[in-house]
C-alpha cells in the first residue's frame, strides 16, 4: 500500500490555502520543521508569527489575532499544543468560539523516540470535552489536506490531530469528507470497527485476518470525531452485533466515549482498542511501542473475537 | 495640560465610580476595590485617549481595550454604559442571571474586546491584535489594564518577550498598581517589586505615574504612542477601593458587597472626591 507523511501533506494544504487567503497565518513554537508550519515561513514569512517556546502566550496571541480578522493556525506536539495551554484555548478561544486552529502534530505514540514527556494519548478527550470546539484526526494523507481546508472553512475553533509517521493512503481524492459524519470503508455485517488516525490501517488489516474465521468485519472511519452525528453514527453501525473502536489515544475520552455517547440510544456490546489509562516510553521504533500498547491488527482481531 | 480637559476627565471618573457603585448593587459580591482603583484610567481611555465608540465597535481601526484583569470590569461596564454602549439602567442587572454584563469580561457585552478573566491572558490577546495592526497596516492602538498581582502570572512575561521581539510599539500595558491582591498586600504575600524594572529589562518602554493624577494620566498614554519601536508600559501607583473611604487600601473589599447604609456611604464619598 503506497505510503504518505501526513505532517509533509499538512504543510502543503496549509501553503496552498495560505496563498489563496493572506488572512491565514501559522503561529508555532519552535517546532515549525517538525509540524511543517516551516512551509509558511519560508514562502509566506509575512504570514508567519514564530512565537518562541510558550504555547500558553501563542494560544492567546492567535485568539487576538483572530479578533482582528486573521483565521491563525498554532501549531506544537499535539501533547504540548492541547496539554500547556487547555485554559487560554477553553478561555480565550473556545468560551468566545474565536476563529483559531490547534494542530496536534507528533500525536499519539508517532513521536517514538522521544518518549512520555512528548507522547499524547489525552489531546482529543481534552479538545473534546470543550463546547464549540470540533475535533478532527483524519486517517491518512489525503484526508489531512481535507482536515485543512474544512478547518479554515470553519469559522470557530477546530483542533487537527496528526501522526509523524509515514502513514498508507486508505482514502480517495473522491471520498466525502464531512464533519461529524463516519465513512464506511469496507463493508461488513457481524461487527463494526470503528477507528480514526492509525487505527483505521488497523481495523483493515484486522478485517482481512478475521474474514479468513468467516467474520464479516465493517470498517468504519471516524476521523470526524466531534461534533459527532448519533443519527449518522447508529446508521453507520445498524445491523451488526457488536463495536470495537480502535485509537491512538487513551480510551478515556477520546473515540471510544465518542462512539459510546452516539450509540447510546440503541447500545451494542463494545470493546475499545486503544492506550489503557498508562503514559508512553521512548523506543527505537513505532511498531515496538504499538506491540507494546497493543495497537495492533492482533489486538483488533483479539478484540473482535473477545466481544462476539 | 488642558486644565479643563483635565476637569471634565475627572468628572467622568467619578461617573465611572458611581457606575461600579451601580453595578455592584446592594447584598451582591462584586470586585469593588480593584474597579475603583483603576476607575481614572479607564476614563482616561475612553473619554479622552481612544479612538472608539459605540460606532466604531466594529470598525477595524479602532483602538483597542482589554481589561486584562478580568474582575475589574465592572470599571470598563460603567464606561462603556456611559458612552452608550448599552443603557445605563444595564449596569443594574450586572451579574444577574441572564445579564449582557457577565462576572468577567465576555464578547458577548457590546464593546467588550476579548473574554478575560482568568488571569495572564489579555496581555498576550494584546499582543495578537497588535500583530495583526501591523500586518494589515492600521494605525490603531491597543490597551491592557493589569493588576499589579496578575503579574504573578507567568505568561505575562511571555507576552512581554513577544511584544519585544516584534517591536509592538501599537501595545502599551497599564498596571494598576494598587498593591493588593485578594488575600492580602502583593509584596506579603508574593513578592513582585520592581515592576517597571522588570519591563525595562524585558525591552519596554516604562514610564511611573501617579494613577489617580489625571494629568500624569493623560500624560502618560500621550508619551506612549508617541514611542516608536518598542512597546510600552505605564506602571499606575494607585489605591485599592480609591474613592470609596472605608474601602481604600483594604482587601477586605476586594470581592465584598454593599449593605444599603455602605452604599449609600460609598456614594457619599465618590461625590465627595
Amino acid at each position: 500500500m503506497p505510503e504518505k507523511n501526513q505532517r509533509q501533506a499538512y504543510g502543503a494544504a496549509l501553503l496552498e490555502l495560505a496563498r489563496a487567503n493572506r488572512n491565514i497565518v501559522a503561529l508555532d513554537a519552535d517546532l515549525n520543521g517538525s509540524t511543517q508550519s516551516i512551509q509558511i515561513e519560508k514562502n509566506l514569512p509575512e504570514q508567519y508569527f514564530e512565537m518562541g517556546i510558550g504555547e500558553a502566550n501563542m494560544v492567546s496571541v492567535a485568539a487576538g489575532l483572530a479578533l482582528c480578522g486573521k483565521i491563525p493556525f498554532v501549531h506544537s506536539f499535539a501533547v504540548f499544543a492541547a496539554g500547556r495551554p487547555f485554559d487560554q484555548i477553553r478561555q480565550g478561544v473556545c468560551l468566545p468560539c474565536l476563529n483559531v486552529k490547534i494542530v496536534g502534530s507528533s500525536a499519539g505514540l508517532s513521536d517514538f523516540g522521544d518518549g512520555a514527556t512528548h507522547q499524547s494519548f489525552e489531546d482529543m478527550a481534552m479538545m473534546s470535552v470543550l463546547p464549540h470546539m470540533t475535533v478532527l484526526a483524519p486517517v491518512d494523507a489525503v484526508e489531512t489536506v481535507k482536515a485543512v481546508k474544512v478547518a479554515a472553512a470553519i469559522n470557530g475553533p477546530v483542533y487537527i490531530r496528526l501522526n509523524r509517521n509515514d502513514l498508507p493512503i486508505l482514502t480517495k481524492e473522491s471520498d466525502p469528507f464531512e464533519v461529524g459524519l463516519p465513512l464506511v470503508l469496507a463493508e461488513g455485517k457481524d461487527v463494526a470497527i470503528c477507528a480514526n488516525g492509525i487505527g483505521a490501517d488497523l481495523a483493515l488489516r484486522a478485517r482481512e485476518s478475521l474474514g479468513k474465521h468467516g467474520i464479516s468485519a465493517r470498517v468504519i472511519n471516524f476521523s470526524t470525531i466531534k461534533p459527532l452525528s448519533a443519527e449518522a453514527t447508529l446508521k453507520a453501525v445498524n445491523g451488526v452485533r457488536g463495536i470495537v473502536t480502535v485509537e491512538e489515544h487513551s480510551v478515556i475520552g477520546g473515540l471510544g466515549d465518542a462512539v459510546a455517547r452516539a450509540t447510546g440510544r440503541m447500545p451494542l456490546p463494545m470493546a475499545r482498542v486503544g492506550i489503557k489509562d498508562d503514559y508512553g516510553q521512548s523506543a527505537h521504533s513505532y511498531d515496538d511501542l504499538l506491540n507494546h500498547y497493543g495497537l495492533t491488527a492482533e489486538a483488533v482481531e483479539e478484540a473482535v473475537l473477545g466481544l462476539l | 495640560m488642558d486644565q479643563k480637559l483635565i476637569d471634565s476627565l475627572k468628572e467622568r471618573a467619578r461617573d465611572v465610580r458611581l457606575g461600579i457603585i451601580d453595578a455592584l448593587g446592594i447584598d451582591h459580591r462584586g470586585h469593588l476595590g480593584g474597579s475603583m482603583s483603576c476607575a481614572d484610567i479607564v476614563a482616561a481611555l475612553y473619554f479622552y485617549k481612544m479612538n472608539t465608540s459605540p460606532q466604531l465597535k466594529d470598525d477595524p481601526n479602532r483602538d483597542r481595550f482589554i481589561m486584562s484583569k478580568g474582575h475589574s470590569v465592572l470599571a470598563q461596564y460603567a464606561a462603556l454604559a456611559e458612552l452608550g454602549y448599552f443603557d445605563k439602567s444595564v449596569l443594574a442587572t450586572t451579574k444577574s442571571f441572564g445579564s449582557l454584563l457577565q462576572g468577567h469580561p465576555e464578547r458577548s457585552t457590546p464593546g467588550v474586546e476579548a473574554n478575560t478573566g482568568s488571569l495572564g491572558q489579555g496581555l498576550s490577546i494584546g499582543v495578537g491584535m497588535a500583530l495583526a495592526g501591523k500586518a494589515d497596516k492600521r494605525g490603531y492602538h491597543v490597551y491592557a489594564v493589569l493588576g499589579d498581582g496578575e503579574l504573578a502570572e507567568g505568561q505575562i512575561w511571555e507576552a512581554a518577550m513577544a511584544a519585544n521581539h516584534y517591536s509592538l510599539d501599537n501595545l502599551t500595558a497599564i498596571v494598576d498598581m494598587n498593591g493588593i491582591q485578594a488575600q492580602g498586600r502583593t509584596n506579603d504575600r508574593y513578592r513582585i517589586n520592581n515592576i517597571p524594572g522588570r519591563f525595562a529589562a524585558f525591552g519596554w518602554k516604562t514610564f511611573e505615574i501617579d494613577g489617580h493624577d489625571m494629568g500624569e494620566i493623560v500624560w502618560a498614554l500621550d508619551e506612549a504612542s508617541m514611542v516608536k519601536g518598542a512597546p510600552t508600559a505605564i506602571v499606575a501607583r494607585t489605591v485599592k477601593g480609591k474613592g470609596v473611604g472605608f474601602a481604600e487600601n483594604s482587601h477586605a473589599y476586594h470581592n465584598n458587597l454593599l449593605t444599603p447604609e455602605t452604599r449609600s456611604q460609598a456614594i457619599a464619598s465618590v461625590k465627595a472626591m
